[in-house]
């Protein structure tokens, strides 16, 4: 049967922005709600977020978490998988980063210790990945079970970890000993300025890069590799993977290290691109943003990229818009994100079958 | 007399697809008449419309004279109108009785409703001759008397026209024989019966008029009495076409495969397999035939190393495979068997993908599609692009996303990529379901190529004619077993039709023959 086709562009970028036009309508309802002037409150979210070179560089600092852990969810959701514990691996895999570069940084130079910290946060992100995978393709426990409990394992592990061994003595807070500065990952004003480049100083640090690299790992392990190619089929029809012979277990198994490992890379960011020490609730959240960055993403590398952006741009225009206006709270930034989730997310559909409805309807008078 | 229900110039469209086009058709009250067309013709979308589970864009419906509007199926129920649908919507752990009233429960609290609707059922039953114990449960029943209940549901609720949705597909010859005696003891009650299929013969043995749908248009209208198997097929399809294969007679070779002793449980620990042995040699055409669900899938599954088999051992190029060692369907490509599964959207294809990656499925391993590390597009997109044009695949578009093709180039897709890859054997499971006329003649005309180019060819069907028109040697399987083998020139509908139901040995007595006899 012949179906009339609607252009991809509806589909890619009209629904998408659709989605977030109205969320943002009804967060105005809400500042109009408190007394505020939503016009004026967009204003500051926008310049805080895009409005100077800081602003943009925290931007992108955020959206470099976001994008590690949207492909982390992508991954697995491309073989069936629902990966909740983004949280957790990203957790355990700034473990694997700190203890690389508390252990080697007044030896070994930052070329040899960013290397093993790559390497750090995926092994450790992907073993935090490996048991609920391994226990979903070879014990049949439910994925989303396992990884939400193992989000909770990791917390408490960190917090014991920290705080009974690797916390600096006679520091009030529970932190370890702050990296020399070998082990510190550059940042990407440092690294432009010589080059006459300015981009105004902010956390935004060479792990961006790296999170860019990794977006096009992803796209041609999943679109251009056989291992790729087994992980779609399995994804969307488990049944035609047996049949094809594709042993399902494995490929489960080897989704949820891929995922973990790049989960893992928020470590990356964190702890040797920001912070500089390991310390505790560092992942502040972005585990579960990643979902629905991948969610609004659609699944693929460059939609990942630009949700990741666009929260990455609420989480600093909103920081910026609770300093503007003191009557809009943290709280109601969070309520802004959470519509724009809502929307893009969770209503995805309202929309779609009628706006694809008029394309068809055009297409076919 | 107004007829008993009349559509009126009935159109729908679902975006660009026309699926009715000005339908018209008029039933007279207390007669059966069949509705015939391919799959895809529009014959399920217009019994739909009149269900009430879609609404026509244009047109209406009258029924007996009156004009109603029918927006859903209580709009149907009110207007006397009922419907047994294909897949069954019973509840399978209901009593009959529970089913029946689902729905029409009378009131918050059960008790008086069953009461009263135990008297009526039993008025209906007697009325219809519609024999069945409302007590038992609706899963312990044989299909034949699933489907009853079905009837009785539409008739408890008053129905006066009944529609039946292609109700031949799960039954055994001799339980279709029975529906068609009641369908004949509905209709000289006074019920109006419309009957859904895309078998000739039964619409030859059972109506009094027929209509045929092509392409969303009503095409024809005729008296049964009055036209012929061949008129009908060539109005269904708009050409001439044959109902037989044309082949010679097959010269048996070598074994190429033999099973012995396969048996397999479910997850239940049911046995789905029992015992079952069979050679094919190279060179031939074996036939499975059986109702569907008696084990068939199992046999494929398991020769096909997609589930490991229980007991029993395979003996296949020179290995020999059982529990102990098994092979899975990766490993039993390597030694060159093929397989075209039965459901080819729940095995045989991805169906979110391009057509030229669901070509490759199975064989995506395989070198000629791989590069160092990367999958080599190009030659998959040529090659994709060659099979379409051999296999005359519309439309010949390797990117257009499987689910978009019709059913019968989707099965070329996947008979091509299983064919070209040169298997010793080809394990076809309902090679020709949801494919129509004309796409089913090559698929027929492919497997017989390759039987005279000295392939084994086992091939499972629900299809009697398919099985006796293909088969050299035919296999019936019967919950599970082998319950009997048959050169194809002593094969006849009605003896292999016995042997489906397993009545053809006295000794094999069993609850089985209910749906039968009953």
């Amino acid at each position: 049967m012949s179906q009339a086709k609607v252009p991809a562009w509806v589909n890619l970028a009209l629904i998408p922005f659709l989605n977030v036009f109205l969320a943002f309508l009804v967060s105005g309802l809400v500042i109009l709600a408190i007394g505020e002037n939503p016009l004026e409150a967009a204003g500051y979210l926008i310049y805080g977020a895009f409005g100077y070179d800081e602003g943009i560089g925290y931007t992108l600092y955020y959206a470099t978490n976001l994008i590690f852990t949207g492909l982390a969810v992508s991954v697995a959701f491309k073989g069936g998988l629902f990966n909740i514990g983004g949280e957790g691996q990203a957790y355990i895999g700034g473990l694997g980063v700190g203890l690389i570069c508390l252990s080697l940084d007044n030896t070994m130079p930052l070329y040899v210790i960013a290397p093993l910290a790559i390497l750090g946060a995926a092994a450790f992100g992907a073993a935090w990945g490996y048991i609920p995978g391994y226990l979903q393709a070879r014990r049949g426990s439910h994925i989303v079970i396992t990884t939400i409990m193992f989000n909770f394992i990791a917390s408490s592990l960190m917090v014991y970890l920290i705080v009974n061994w690797l916390k600096e003595d006679g520091r009030m807070a529970p932190n370890s000993r702050t990296f020399e500065e070998n082990a510190w990952l550059p940042y990407l004003h440092e690294v432009l300025s010589p080059l006459g480049i300015d981009i105004g100083s902010s956390p935004l640090n060479l792990a961006f890069i790296w999170a860019l690299l990794c977006c096009v790992f992803v796209w041609g392990l999943i679109w251009h590799t056989r291992w790729g190619y087994q992980l779609r089929t399995l994804g969307t029809n488990p049944t035609a993977a047996r049949y094809a012979g594709i042993d399902t277990a494995k490929v489960t198994i080897w989704a949820m290290l891929i995922s973990g490992g790049l989960a893992g890379f928020v470590g990356l960011n964190e702890i040797m691109g920001v912070n500089h020490s390991l310390l505790l609730n560092f992942t502040a959240g972005y585990g579960f943003a990643g979902i629905a960055v991948a969610l609004m993403g659609r699944n693929h590398p460059i939609g990942i990229i630009l949700a990741a952006i666009l929260f990455g741009a609420l989480y600093q225009g909103g920081a910026e818009l609770a300093f503007e206006i003191p009557s809009i709270t943290p709280e109601i930034v969070v309520v802004i994100q959470g519509l724009v989730i809502l929307f893009s997310g969770a209503l995805e559909h309202m929309l779609k079958d009628r706006i694809e409805g008029f394309f068809i309807r055009k297409a076919v008078a | 007399m107004p007829y008993a229900i009349e559509l009126r110039d009935i159109s729908k469209r679902f975006g660009a697809v026309q699926a009715n086009k000005d339908i018209c058709l008029q039933v007279p009250a207390g007669t059966i008449h069949g509705i015939i067309g391919e799959n895809g013709a529009g014959k399920s979308t217009l019994m739909s419309i009149i269900y009430g589970f879609y609404e026509a864009d244009t047109g209406h419906i009258e029924v007996d004279g009156k004009r109603v509007e029918i927006r859903n199926s209580q709009d149907a129920i009110t207007a006397g109108i009922g419907m047994v649908h294909q897949h069954f919507m019973l509840v399978d752990t209901f009593s009959v009785l529970e089913n029946v009233i689902l729905g029409a429960e009378g009131g918050a609290l059960l008790k008086g409703g069953v009461a009263a609707a135990r008297v009526e059922l039993q008025r209906l039953a007697n009325e219809y001759s519609l024999d069945i114990d409302v007590d038992a449960i609706v899963e312990e029943l044989p299909v034949g008397l699933q489907q009853r209940v079905e009837i009785l549901k539409a008739l408890y609720r008053g129905a006066r026209i009944l529609i039946l949705d292609e109700p031949t597909g799960v039954l055994t010859p001799q339980e279709a024989d029975h529906l068609f005696r009641i369908l004949k003891a509905l209709k000289d009650q006074g019920v109006t019966i419309l009957l859904i299929t895309h078998k000739l013969r039964e619409i030859m043995a059972s109506t009094d008029n027929v209509s045929v749908m092509r392409q969303g248009e009503m095409v024809a209208h005729r008296e049964t009495a009055h036209t012929s198997k061949e008129e009908l097929a060539e109005l269904m399809v708009g050409k001439k076409v044959r109902l037989t294969v044309d082949k010679d007679d097959a010269k048996p070779q070598d074994v190429l495969l033999s099973a012995q002793n396969l048996s397999q449980f479910d997850s239940q620990g049911v046995k789905r397999l029992k015992n079952v042995s069979l050679t094919l040699r190279a060179g031939e055409i074996l036939g499975i035939a059986g109702v569907s669900g008696n084990g068939q899938s199992e046999l494929l599954n398991v020769l096909s190393g997609i589930t490991p088999m229980d007991e029993g051992e395979i003996h296949f190029a020179g290995q020999v495979i059982n529990a102990k060692s098994p092979r899975d369907a990766a490993q039993m490509r390597d030694l060159k068997m093929a397989h075209v599964p039965e459901d080819r959207h729940k095995m045989g294809l991805v169906t979110g993908f391009e057509a030229y990656e669901a070509a490759v499925l199975g064989y995506h391993n395989s070198l000629a599609y791989n590069g160092k590390i990367l999958m080599n597009r190009k030659a998959m997109l040529d090659e994709c692009n060659e099979r379409m044009a051999a296999w005359d695949v519309r439309p010949p578009n390797p990117h257009l996303k499987t689910a978009n093709f019709s059913g019968g180039n989707q099965q070329k897709i996947v008979i091509a990529r299983e064919v070209e890859q040169n298997p010793e054997v080809l394990l076809i499971g309902q090679p020709t379901r949801g494919v129509d006329i004309g796409a089913i003649e090559n698929i027929h005309e492919q497997i017989v190529k390759l039987r005279d180019a000295g392939k084994g060819i086992l091939l499972v069907s629900v299809e009697l004619d398919e099985i006796m028109a293909l088969s050299d040697r035919i296999v019936v399987m019967f919950d599970g077993a082998v319950v009997g083998e048959l050169d194809a020139k002593d094969a006849d509908e009605r003896t292999l039709g016995l042997m489906m139901a397993n009545a053809h040995n006295k000794e094999q007595e069993g609850e089985e023959q209910e749906g039968v006899s009953a």
